[in-house]
């Protein structure tokens, strides 16, 4: 009983963490899946929805205002705001103007706006981490007469139906909303969608648009789940998010759901079970295998060159 | 028109200002347990509304604007000259490489010994973009963990050098083949996999490489790193004061001058400027060879190539290896001007740096890799006064690079070879 | 040469070949039509290896060659163009050509470093060969420049020119004379058979251009929709009424 406790604990750890990989990972999916290009500095826009989150909170506050709910949602969607814009902005000034020449320069532009957002936060805000407050408190716990004891707090529940109601909103929107629709017919082909009428790049603004929103959830969820923010951590979280993406088949959101949710459980596995130290380890090495043997990720669609 | 620009200006200035207030207008500071919010200066505020104000008006004005930057390069009086000829280029080329060679080899004994050393630096980076250089510019293969094969090479040394006592001179091959080696087996894997994918996994592999240093105490010394790497000796003379190793002489001794901090320093810089030419030489041999024209074939079409006959396989893992082969020399006289090496100075950041380096230079131009070094490692030295805002501006420079002239400073022409015609 | 049993692709759910059979013999012209989207260049990656055949037999000189990889089959002697006209568009004519005889070289890298004798000679020889073949197709002013700059025209024959550096025993053809004009079809005419005339070369060739097909094959297959419809002479064919049906419809 103790062992299943505990392995029920790391599951539920993963899957924690995974569900907010998940949503930093949508981001990197769905621009990929539209202009084929890796957004190196979404990492950061999680950073900075992160920061920005912090800073409503710690904002109102000190304005004495004491709801939490309502404190949440107006940090998350300061964060969500500040994000968005942040995106949208990255993309009209480092990635529109390269778009379409050879695959190299917009990822070293992404690459360098990615050094470029660290360290204006860095700079604006200090090189050290900062505590966020663990707002939600408490949960269940469960014990069999054994030493170990497992726990599912709030936090953890709040992060898996915060996941599910954007994961359900994303699905919907790209469903059924015609900005939705216009997004698979970019992503599918993007010539004959702008000949279609369709304009391309608002398009592609909306993308960057959606993707940063999420990530700036995320940036709220884990900030508050792991306590503390820092400037780096957003390439750390992006790199296990970009992963992830990869993993379960770039340019597929049910695949970067997927990812996000194996790359969690397995970083969690090896903590609890390996090392802590080696859960990047453990991370990558899976995608190495993955890919070996299913080069397009778990869902993603073979390419068939045409030859 | 009118109006829709002055809406696009006004929600440019407003996005400005979005991104911009939060995170410079309000700073988090940690007192004690709690956290506050305070205002930052004056002087920041100004400077945000200042940069909304400069999006707007740039925004309303841009075409005027655009169209008098488009005029700009007209006033470069090189800019309707015909490209030089050819054999004309090609010698001056050679002549400028070699002034800069013959001038590298005297500049050491007229400067500071900081600039030498800063100089070694240099050097170490030019011999890492023209490895990368091969993986990247030439074969086309994006790859971000070059880092890594720069790792194996500094660590081998220090490794050998801690267990067994060997000596710089060893330690050179046998960290150069280790790195290639491991470029090898980074080949296999990636074999496959298609640009983008690619990039991950290689940067993947870099970040395996180092967490495994950092936390393998046991060998490697964890984050604590590897010290006590000596220097190279001189046919068993030594550069330091006194003898470290038993058997060995010293140079200020045996040619009865004083000792100078600055031996050691310039003959490490000696050796680097060394390897570093031949590292040139040797790549520009390969690119006229079979080996180098097959890594650009697979470049331009891979699916090309394979009609002809190229095994992608043997072409890709040659670029792997070889581009790591000469990662490991870097990495060697790293170790060995550092005396101390630690994961630290193998992140991502190193290998981003080292790729924009390639890509600032011209993929495939030796002289523009150069040059691109030297400004890379050089600049952030001499704007010491904003060391605060180096990586800032790094990173902003990369992007006004790529947006401004991504073919870099020097792109590369093509090698033209004279035909006989046959018969 | 070349012998063709009963091939069949299947990808998935469709059948993109079915059952096709067809021969080659030395110093011959042999072409595939049918209407679009028959089959054809499928056939044509199933023989060079670029797609792993699910049914069938590909004999090439004696040997089945059904799944061997595509850089094996080239150097076996069988080459390639392809629909879409693939060079190596940033380097020059002639290192496209020099890339084709990589076979032919000294590849050994300790010797190219210094220079040896042997890889001198080969490099040579590269370029008097890859020197000949410019001039035969009429590139070798054009030796220098960039492939990628070339003229539509000029590029189709040097795909031609870079197969044949390769000293190929079969050359496979995918619609050569896509988009050219009257008179540089007729060039390409007179090109194909003096490959065949005077280089002793087997050409199979993939063609819409019914005029030159009828004017240079010495047999004709006609596949439709993945399956064969039928084969044989020039003559034999114009008169088929399968033929004439499957391209124009019931009257």
């Amino acid at each position: 009983m103790q062992d299943l406790l505990y392995f029920s604990q790391q599951l539920i750890n993963g899957l924690t963490i995974g569900s907010a990989y998940a949503l930093i990972a949508i981001g990197y999916t769905m621009v990929y899946g539209i202009i084929g290009m890796i957004n190196f500095a979404h990492g950061e826009i999680y950073m900075i929805g992160a920061y920005t989150a912090l800073i409503a909170i710690t904002g109102l506050t000190a304005l004495g205002l004491a709801w939490l709910p309502l404190i949440l949602i107006v940090a998350l969607l300061c964060a969500m705001l500040v994000s968005s814009s942040m995106g949208w902005a990255v993309e009209r000034v480092a990635y529109r103007p390269v778009r379409g020449r050879h695959r190299l320069i917009p990822l070293i532009s992404a690459i360098g706006m990615s050094i470029f957002l660290q360290n204006y936060v860095h700079l604006a805000q200090g090189s050290r981490n900062i505590g966020f407050p663990a707002l939600i408190e408490g949960g269940f716990n469960f014990s069999a007469d054994g030493a170990f004891e497992m726990s599912l707090s709030y936090m953890q529940i709040t992060i898996f139906i915060t996941t599910l109601i954007c994961m359900t909103a994303l699905s919907l929107f790209i469903s059924r909303s015609r900005t939705g629709r216009a997004c698979r017919a970019v992503s599918q082909d993007i010539g004959m969608a702008s000949l279609l009428g369709i304009d391309t790049n608002r398009i592609i603004s909306a993308t960057f648009i959606i993707g940063a929103a999420l990530a700036a959830v995320a940036g709220l969820l884990l900030g508050m789940y792991y306590g503390s923010v820092d400037p780096l951590f957003g390439f750390i979280a992006g790199l296990k998010a970009f992963t992830a993406a990869v993993l379960g088949g770039i340019g597929s959101i049910p695949g970067a759901m997927l990812g996000g949710l194996i790359l969690g459980v397995s970083e969690s596995m090896t903590s609890g079970y390996l090392s802590g130290e080696y859960k990047d380890v453990v991370s990558f090495g899976l995608l190495i295998l993955i890919l070996l043997f299913k080069p397009t990720g778990l869902l993603g669609k073979p390419e068939v060159e045409k030859i | 028109m009118a109006a829709n620009n002055i809406r696009h200006a006004l929600f440019c200035a407003i996005v400005t200002l979005i991104i911009s207030f939060p995170i410079l207008g309000l700073s988090l500071e940690a007192k004690g347990v709690n956290i506050t919010l305070s205002g930052a200066k004056t002087s920041t505020y100004v400077a945000i509304v200042l940069a909304a104000v400069a999006v707007f008006v740039f925004q309303i004005f841009r075409d005027t604007f655009m169209g008098a930057l488009g005029k700009l390069p007209n006033l470069n009086p090189l800019a309707g000259r015909e490209p030089m000829e050819q054999n004309k280029r090609v010698k001056l080329e050679s002549w400028l490489l070699t002034g800069i060679v013959v001038f590298a080899l005297f500049w050491p004994f007229l400067v500071s010994r900081g600039s030498v050393d800063l100089a070694t630096l240099v050097l170490i980076y030019i011999m890492l973009a023209l490895g990368l250089n091969v993986v990247v510019g030439l074969a086309g293969l994006l790859d971000l963990g070059y880092v890594a094969f720069y790792a194996v090479g500094a660590y081998t040394f220090a490794l050998l050098s801690q267990y067994t006592g060997i000596s710089f001179w060893m330690a050179l091959p046998i960290g150069a083949l280790l790195a290639g080696l491991t470029g090898m087996i980074l080949g296999f894997p990636v074999l496959r996999l298609r640009g983008d994918y690619l990039a991950i996994v290689t940067l993947g592999f870099g970040e395996i490489i180092r967490i495994l240093l950092n936390n393998w105490t046991t060998l490697t010394g964890g984050p604590n790193g590897i010290g006590g790497i000596p220097e190279p000796t001189l046919f068993g003379m030594e550069f330091g004061r006194r003898v470290k190793e038993e058997g060995n002489t010293s140079f200020h001794e045996t040619f009865g001058i004083a000792y100078s901090g600055e031996h050691k320093v310039i003959f490490l810089y000696l050796i680097a400027l060394v390897l570093a030419v031949i590292t040139a030489l040797i790549i520009r041999r390969f690119m006229r060879m079979p080996v180098g024209r097959a890594w650009e074939a697979l470049r331009e079409d891979e699916i090309a190539a394979r009609s002809l006959g190229l095994s992608r396989t043997a072409v890709k893992l040659s670029a792997f290896t070889i581009g790591a082969f000469f990662a490991g020399f870097a990495g060697t006289v790293f170790a060995s001007k550092q005396g101390f090496i630690s994961p630290e100075s193998f992140v991502f950041l190193e290998s981003a740096i080292i790729l924009a380096i390639v890509v600032l230079g011209g993929m495939g131009s030796q002289l523009g890799v150069i040059l691109a070094a030297i400004a890379v490692t050089i600049l952030p030295e001499l704007a010491r006064e904003f060391s605060e805002y180096r990586m800032l501006i790094f990173g902003a420079a990369m992007v006004l690079m790529m947006v401004w002239r991504p073919q870099g400073l020097l792109p590369v022409r093509r090698v033209q070879i004279t035909l006989n015609k046959q018969g | 040469m070349l012998e063709v049993q009963n091939l069949s692709m299947r990808f998935g759910g469709l059948l993109a070949v079915d059952g096709v059979s067809l021969d080659v013999q030395e110093r011959e012209i042999v072409s595939i039509i049918g209407p679009n989207g028959a089959g054809k260049t499928t056939v044509f990656n199933c023989l060079s290896g670029f797609y792993k055949p699910t049914g069938g037999k590909v004999i090439f000189e004696g040997k089945e060659i059904q799944g061997i990889p595509d850089y094996k089959i080239s150097r076996l002697g069988m080459v390639r163009t392809f629909q879409h006209v693939r060079l190596f568009t940033q380097m020059t004519v002639v290192e496209n050509l020099l890339v084709a005889q990589h076979r032919h070289l000294n590849t050994n890298m300790i010797a190219g470093l210094l220079g040896t004798p042997n890889y001198k000679e080969r490099e040579q020889k590269a370029l008097d060969r890859a020197a000949y073949w410019l001039e035969r197709v009429g590139l070798l002013d054009l030796a220098n420049r960039d492939a990628g700059n070339l003229a539509y025209g000029q590029q189709r024959r040097l795909e031609i020119a870079r197969c044949m550096v390769t000293e190929p025993k079969l050359l496979m053809l995918d619609e050569p004379a896509a988009g050219l004009n009257p008179a540089e079809t007729k060039e390409l005419n007179q090109l194909i058979v003096s490959l065949k005339e005077d280089y002793n070369v087997s050409v199979v060739l993939i063609e819409h251009d019914m005029s030159l097909v009828m004017d240079i094959s010495d047999r004709i297959n006609v596949i439709n929709q993945g399956k064969p419809l039928a084969s044989g002479t020039p003559e034999e064919i114009r008169h088929n009424d399968d033929v004439i049906k499957a391209y124009l419809g019931e009257a």
